[in-house]
């Protein structure tokens, strides 16, 4: 069910309202934008460069240049397993593999039936409990394959 | 009443903290039992986590890895009175791997409450703040200088003299800005002092802020760090009503506010000159140093940039003076220094220690060794930008000093060990490729450098005409590391060099398996 551009333009305002009266304020704006959609719209990127009163160009350059902003909606779930050196110490390569072979997808992409878009991330903190991940803004360490299977198993 | 401590931080969470907070819940109302639950930081023992404690007459009992089907046997078996139990080990004070430490830094992490102002008093908070509003800012200064404190964010620079240059700067706005965008790998003990002592950090800030004429803070934290987001919004919310923060300090004639920004995903954010860019809004680009933030930073102002772990050391050093702080360590490395022991090791975790101890002692001694069980092949000291020390250079003694002269970093002091599973020519490709993939793209020697960096590990790999390679590779490393405007591309040879240097028989292996039959 897409949102209507209306709809994204309303909220948009309303994030950009709460933000708008503090130092850089663009940073704190996308965030919210993308926590909202899920990505950052297109409808929500002019709209953004309207009311802080700076170019598309500018608001473009800020969300390309991000690993966290997407321009296109994502899966209903996000994992994102550590790819960096601590998990690699614990078998993290392997354990990203599993993962991949069981979604059938590749990094940064999203399952055919938009169930669970797949993402590298670059350190989580948890280099003491590796390999680790993490399923919608939840913390997962010390995975093996049955565990982070039995995750993607859970998953609706 | 009783109290029972379950963990906070991401480390307990991660391995099942909250559900054992919940089945303590659970299990004490079925039971008609009364305690009382602190979610503390973590104490850093983390092959423990969930570590869990117990008050008792004697002190602090623990208990760990907890699960929450552990809980109800646990309550059975006098948990609540400290009994023994397979999973106990004692008076958490008297364990080893915390007994040996000098907690300085982290004296009140996995201790009290991180979101309590009250605990914080109980520990010591706020002393150092308290003599700094009864000192001038020169004075206050001149305090940290004399501790010897350097960047514990990785470069090392003497923290009073940088605090000096933004008080000397002119400007009617300065910042303090906390470089909290801890994107090493092998590191979290930022993290910890957020999710664990989040307090700390506000302080020393503070401080910092009354010390250089900044009337305004930033925190730039991870996105990566959802709890340590949390943490730091609450206590900054009960800072400001308790009167610590705002427009008088402890009803000084100070003001300070403080903000929490958030990051989106980007290492190259943990550079000082990107993150100020990154809270301005505009994309994470390095800037070209001078001017230097200390004399035009933040929106053009003077701004400290200071790592949390710097920050955090500020309050003691106010707190028991400079002397204190200044006798431990060695050389020129003064002070404690929080290592972080990860990866593939068995006694992973957090320890603070004065600045000496070898890497043998930190491996082998304090963190027993691999978890594994297989042979130790090699350390990755300071992050992805560090260098791979094999074990027979393990003797290096950890300080500032120690690792300049042998190529390496201390960086953030994180130690990654990885066993003899690891093939180093894939270690070394990684690390282009991480340079590659992060690169803000300003300068060429980082952006196109990682990228042919890449390719020539490949043919090496391959076995195109290895030596002719080889040369290649070290050209390239040395270009990227004198040319490179930041850390990023520069530091990219230290994991290159030392596993091509050091490991020389992985890049060999790969060389004879394809040549023809």
């Amino acid at each position: 069910m897409a949102l209507q551009s209306q709809d994204i333009e309303k909220e948009t305002t309303a994030i950009v309202d709460r933000h708008e009266h503090r130092e850089g304020s663009l940073l704190p704006i996308l965030l919210d934008v993308q926590m909202q959609f899920g990505y950052i719209p297109e409808v929500a990127l002019r709209h953004i460069a309207e009311r802080l009163n700076i170019t598309r160009a500018d608001v473009h350059g800020t969300v390309s240049f991000y690993h966290d902003f997407r321009s296109q909606p994502g899966g209903r779930h996000v994992l994102k397993v550590c790819r960096a050196e601590a998990c690699q110490s614990m078998g993290g390569e392997k354990l990203a593999e599993d993962v991949q072979t069981a979604l059938g997808i590749n990094w940064d992409e999203t399952t055919s039936d938009g169930k669970v878009t797949l993402l590298p991330v670059f350190c989580l903190g948890l280099c003491s409990c590796a390999p680790a991940a993490m399923l919608d803004g939840k913390l997962h360490g010390r995975l093996d394959k049955a565990n982070i299977l039995a995750l993607i198993e859970e998953m609706k | 009443m009783t109290v029972i401590y379950i963990p906070r931080d991401s480390a307990a969470l991660a391995v099942g903290a909250e559900e054992v907070a919940n089945a303590f819940h659970t299990q004490l109302s079925k039971r008609n039992l009364e305690a009382h639950i602190i979610r503390n930081g973590s104490r850093g023992m983390h092959w423990l986590e969930p570590l869990i404690e117990i008050e008792t007459d004697q002190g602090r009992i623990a208990y760990g890895p907890v699960q929450a089907s552990d809980v109800s046997a646990l309550l059975d078996g006098g948990f609540l009175e400290g009994a023994d139990h397979p999973l106990c080990h004692g008076l958490v004070e008297e364990m080893p791997f915390l007994k040996r430490q000098t907690r300085l830094t982290f004296l009140r992490c996995g201790v009290a409450d991180p979101l309590s102002i009250a605990h914080y008093k109980m520990h010591r908070g706020f002393l150092g703040l308290e003599r700094a509003l009864q000192m001038t800012p020169a004075e206050i200064i001149q305090e940290v200088t004399d501790s010897g404190l350097r960047g514990r964010g990785g470069a090392g620079f003497p923290t009073g003299i940088k605090w000096n240059t933004a008080r000397n700067a002119k400007g009617d706005q300065k910042y303090i800005v906390c470089n909290a965008d801890e994107g090493d790998s092998g590191t979290f003990s930022d993290r910890m002092i957020m999710e664990g002592d989040p307090f700390v950090l506000i302080e020393g800030m503070t401080i910092a802020g009354i010390a250089t004429g900044a009337t305004k803070g930033f925190i730039y934290t991870r996105s990566e760090y959802p709890h340590s987001v949390a943490a730091l919004r609450s206590a900054v919310k009960l800072a400001e009503e308790a009167g610590i923060l705002g427009p008088s300090v402890l009803g000084s004639s100070h003001a300070f506010d403080m903000e929490v920004r958030v990051g989106a995903g980007s290492y190259v954010c943990g550079e000082e000159t990107s993150l100020l860019n990154s809270i301005e809004g505009k994309r994470g680009v390095v800037r070209t140093k001078p001017p230097f933030p200390a004399i035009e930073g933040l929106f053009g102002c003077p701004t400290v940039v200071n790592n949390v772990i710097s920050l955090a050391s500020i309050p003691i050093i106010l707190d028991r003076g400079a002397k204190h702080y200044f006798h431990y360590g060695v050389g020129n490395s003064h002070g404690t220094i929080p290592i972080q022991l990860a990866g593939n090791i068995r006694h992973s975790g957090l320890f603070e220690t004065a600045f000496g101890l070898t890497l043998n002692e930190l491996v082998f001694e304090i963190g027993g060794g691999t978890l594994s069980g297989r042979p130790v092949k090699a350390a990755m000291v300071g992050g992805p930008l560090g260098a791979y020390f094999p074990p027979s250079m393990f003797d290096t003694v950890f300080d500032y000093e120690s690792f300049t002269q042998r190529n390496g970093i201390v960086g953030h002091a994180g130690i990654v060990v990885f066993d003899d599973t690891v093939d180093m020519l894939k270690q070394a490709r990684f690390a282009m490729e991480f340079c590659a993939i992060e690169s803000c793209g300003k300068c060429t020697p980082c952006r196109i450098g990682s990228v042919r960096g890449v390719e020539v590990i490949d043919k090496i790999a391959r076995g195109e005409r290895p030596e002719e390679h080889f040369e290649l590779l070290a050209d390239l490393c040395n270009t990227m590391d004198k040319g490179s405007l930041c850390a990023l591309g520069g530091f990219t040879s230290y994991p290159v060099m030392s596993s091509l240097t050091y490991f020389p028989q992985d890049f060999e292996v790969h060389e004879r398996k394809s040549q023809p039959e």
